[in-house]
């Protein structure tokens, strides 16, 4: 399709975000034969795709690296008909029967809208953690790891990707301190017990990371124990964080429905508080942001899209 | 592109003088650098003629990256008479304009 025919063409769903739930939105809208656009601004499979192991995913013990699943739901996807474009999202107009998409490049028309553009890593907060991004400041190990053969990193967080990141590093680096806030773990009891287990895995506990040392790369963190307020310093090449998600829903602001923190409400069909409107995966408020209940949410919200669509225009 | 090396590095980018160099340093397990790499290519067909295009392998050249103060990828250096003069980290590409209002700056 030539870019002129685009613009007048109204799809029925558009899905803006190629992550899980964006793609398994995709699968389902094209299975119920919809004209289904999934329009990513990077890279598809979103933070699945840059993730090292997604040994949670049911069925997927063989072959578990988040690109390789990636790939392989998008894949899918595209094998029922969903058509794909790479472009920047920059303003939504949803009040209109035919809702507007503006992108950086192309205007697109559409019935029913998902959105799907999930999460992105949270910053720590630390000093100079912008000025050293991407000079030994790092928020996707898979895409780093290797750099540290041979070195000594620390990874910022608790939970399940602090553990999981943590684990795929001790293959590179020589040591992974891993700094948390708290004295224990969120992580899933799996994955903790396989990282006290680890010879190059330490832990730094009650602790958080104030400052970032180095001339154009990371030298050293600069640490302070929050219960006794004694600060130290630590010499490591690399730093990785994984303290938390915040939502991408900024160009929806005012637009949809969503919570103090940004993350847009619906309810269990997937429905915002706009007609014709859906959302889906880590940009929705939830409890657990993961690739099985983004790939849930992207399903649903389909099968919602092609109801409200059967609903409204067909008659 | 133009593929440097730990080995031709300083003929090919810091002794180079003739045209500013632009350095593209990927890996191989760099899903997002590879996914830049045709429009890099095509960027290069755009401004080849004033600007020398090279690419450089840091799961190859991993030491060769950190002198260049590299460790994030993709990272797109400039290099003029051999001085380092713009860096792109990771945060600052987030599609390939970003590469190309770099590039088209050392265009005279």
């Amino acid at each position: 399709m030539k870019g002129s025919e685009k613009m007048n063409h109204v799809y029925d769903i558009i899905i803006i975000g190629g992550g899980p739930a964006g793609l398994s939105a995709g699968l389902y809208g094209s299975r119920s034969k919809l004209d289904v656009l999934v329009i990513e601004k990077e890279k598809f499979g979103g933070q699945a795709a840059t993730t090292a192991e997604l040994e949670n995913y049911p069925g997927s013990i063989e072959n578990c690296t988040g690109p390789a699943l990636s790939e392989r739901m998008k894949k899918q996807a595209e094998e029922f008909g969903t058509t794909f474009a790479k472009d920047e999202i920059l303003d939504v107009d949803f009040t209109g029967e035919i809702k507007i998409i503006k992108g950086r490049k192309e205007e697109y028309h559409a019935k029913t809208v998902i959105i799907a553009t999930g999460a992105e890593y949270r910053l720590a907060g630390f000093k100079n953690e912008k000025e050293l991004r991407g000079r030994g400041v790092s928020y996707c190990a898979t895409c780093d790891a290797d750099f540290f053969e041979g070195l000594d990193v620390a990874v910022i967080g608790g939970g399940d990707s602090a553990i999981t990141e943590a684990l795929h590093l001790t293959k590179y680096a020589e040591t992974v301190t891993i700094i948390h806030r708290r004295d224990t773990l969120r992580a899933a009891k799996s994955l903790q017990e396989k990282a006290f287990n680890h010879p190059k895995i330490k832990f730094i506990w009650d602790t958080v990371v104030e400052e970032a040392k180095g001339d154009e790369i990371l030298e050293s963190l600069v640490i302070k124990n929050i219960k006794t307020g004694e600060t130290s310093e630590l010499l490591v090449n690399g730093v990785f964080v994984f303290v938390g998600l915040d939502p991408k829903s900024e160009i929806f602001k005012g637009k949809v429905l969503m919570d103090e923190k940004g993350y847009i409400i619906t309810d269990r069909n997937m429905k915002t508080n706009v007609e014709g409107v859906f959302a889906a995966g880590d940009v929705t408020q939830k409890s657990l942001r993961q690739v099985i209940t983004a790939a849930a949410d992207g399903a649903i919200a389909a099968i919602s899209a092609e109801e409200y669509i059967n609903e409204k225009f067909e008659k | 592109m133009f593929e440097v090396n730990k080995e031709n590095f300083e003929v090919e980018v810091t002794n180079y003088t003739e045209k500013p160099v632009f350095v593209d340093f990927w890996g191989d397990k760099c899903e997002r650098c590879k996914e830049l790499m045709p429009d890099v290519h095509a960027l290069e067909e755009k401004y080849g003629d004033k600007i020398k295009f090279c690419s450089l392998n840091t799961s190859e050249n991993r030491r060769l990256a950190i002198a260049q103060r590299v460790l994030g990828l993709p990272t797109m250096i400039m290099y003029v008479n051999g001085e380092k003069v713009e860096v792109l980290t990771p945060d600052k590409i987030n599609s390939v304009e970003d590469i190309e209002n770099m590039i088209k700056k050392f265009c005279k």
